[in-house]
């Protein structure tokens, strides 16, 4: 049995995701491959909290553990630990405070699981020299597609194969907005309140119905499985804002539904709606599933679909990569 | 390159298919498709042939006289120019950014024309919505058609819709 200590840096959604997972499925990891993962150490903007032989997972929902003020960048750099599991809020310029807390933690030889795309996204060849360099194992399956296994699909499952594209559906709120002005034959605006009153949307949608998350999964994307060297600043983007019911229906007319596609190809990466035939599998995407059509050079092309969104979702694809780094098979 | 649809007539003796489609390679053509039914019989007693190819509109003449040399005979001869077709949607202020110059920018090209538009406007300060279908000479004249209906798009702040596999 191998015990892996982990810290889990920002205890927002995702990280309590987390939690709830291990209580729930920590015996699994331990029976089937043999990884005891415990939770000593918790940091948010509240403080932290800390155990070495691990924290009550139900106490530490409710924040009810003792709360030292040591803060993030301190547990990280003197914490006793063997992995950090970074899931603070993501930012799309600075990439920051994720940046420093991934750095500090590979830096001093700590394997690292995020669910951050900011940091990637920006800084994906730095974060991967340091990774080499100091032998850290550095994962993120959860910043793209949420449960839609797509990284490591393509790293584990088709190792060998050359990624001559990849292009898909990325972002549940964008999909399920378009999906419902096309259904209903409402304007974007008043979609837009019903999915942020469905928690579909954020206060602030610009992230989403922009095409900026989408942007930046493509540029993990390319940069972490197709070999690009592609800084998220080079996508050409455009969102979905402009597409009005008049749009969705000229296409309805034609045999098409509008989606926001992601695509990267030729070096290329474009995020754009797109008129997708009715009867092409990404058109069945309903709701906030995301689709991802993989094209490679001796499998053909390869497609996955999953939940994009969700606290468990991403959660599950962070403890799937823990246990992956530490399984031993049995 | 040029789309050319033709029926052709071979008399009945052995080495005459081979020598329609012989010059068709050697002309640089390409074969699309071929229907070609042994039993039938016109009334001059030759084997009708259909045949679509694509060819260099300069060889087009050449083919035709290298048939005849070997006796067959081209009874009906028809151009698919514009064969490349592909709908896209436009967004935005289309008709007060002069849709006429839009539409001119694509058929101005001699290789693609705009063959069908369909507007929906909705209210007078609102975004209207235009479905327009391309049709163009060939993949490669449908791409170039594509890149031009974008830069006007560009210029003038419109949204390009185009379809998710491209030509």
């Amino acid at each position: 049995m191998k015990r892996v200590d982990i810290i889990i840096i920002g205890f927002g959604t995702v990280g309590r995701g987390l939690a709830t997972i291990i209580r729930k499925n920590g015996s699994l990891a331990r029976d089937r491959f043999g990884v005891d993962i415990r939770i000593v150490g918790i940091a948010d903007l509240r403080g932290s909290m800390m155990d070495p032989e691990g924290l009550d997972i139900d106490d530490a929902l409710e924040w009810k553990c003792e709360i030292s003020p040591v803060n993030s960048i301190e547990l990280i750099s003197k914490g006793e630990y063997d992995l950090m599991v970074e899931t603070t809020p993501s930012d799309v310029t600075t990439g920051e405070p994720a940046f420093t807390h991934i750095k500090t933690a590979l830096n001093l030889g700590k394997a690292v699981v995020t669910s951050n795309k900011g940091p990637i996204a920006l800084y994906y060849r730095e974060l991967m020299e340091l990774s080499e360099r100091t032998g850290s194992p550095f994962r993120f399956e959860a910043s793209v597609g949420g449960a839609m296994p797509i990284i490591n699909l393509i790293r584990d499952n088709l190792a060998g194969n050359q990624i001559l594209g990849i292009k898909g559906i990325f972002n549940g709120t964008c999909n399920y907005i378009l999906t419902r002005m096309a259904e209903e034959g409402l304007p974007y605006e008043y979609v837009l309140s019903e999915a942020q009153s469905l928690g579909i949307a954020e206060a602030d949608p610009s992230y989403d119905v922009d095409g900026i998350d989408t942007a930046e999964k493509l540029t993990i994307l390319a940069n972490a499985v197709m070999g690009m060297d592609i800084a998220y600043h080079d996508v050409s983007v455009e969102g979905i804002r402009r597409i009005t019911p008049d749009t969705l229906k000229l296409a309805l007319d034609k045999g098409y539904v509008v989606k926001l596609i992601g695509e990267a190809v030729n070096g290329k990466i474009e995020v754009a709606p797109r008129l997708v035939p009715r009867d092409h599998p990404f058109a069945l995407m309903r709701g906030t599933l995301n689709i991802a059509e993989i094209t490679t050079d001796l499998s053909g092309p390869i497609t996955v679909m999953g939940r994009g969104a969700g606290a468990i979702e991403a959660a599950s694809a962070i403890f799937s990569d823990i246990i992956s780094i530490y399984r031993s098979e049995r | 390159m040029m789309r050319v649809a033709m029926e052709i007539e071979l008399k009945d003796i052995p080495g005459q298919l081979f020598g329609a489609l012989g010059p068709i390679a050697d002309l640089g053509g390409n074969i699309i498709s071929i229907a070609h039914q042994r039993d039938l019989r016109t009334p001059r007693g030759t084997i009708p042939i259909k045949i679509t190819i694509e060819i260099d509109e300069k060889h087009l003449d050449d083919l035709i006289a290298r048939w005849h040399d070997v006796g067959i005979t081209v009874m009906q001869k028809g151009e698919e120019r514009l064969h490349e077709s592909v709908f896209l949607i436009l967004v935005g202020h289309i008709v007060h950014t002069d849709l006429k110059s839009t539409i001119d920018a694509v058929d101005s090209t001699g290789f693609a024309e705009v063959v069908d538009l369909t507007l929906s406007m909705p209210g007078i300060d609102e975004e209207s919505s235009a479905g327009i279908t391309i049709k163009a000479t060939g993949r490669a004249e449908m791409e170039r058609a594509i890149e031009i209906l974008e830069q006007e798009a560009v210029n003038k702040e419109l949204l390009l819709i185009k379809p998710l596999e491209e030509v």
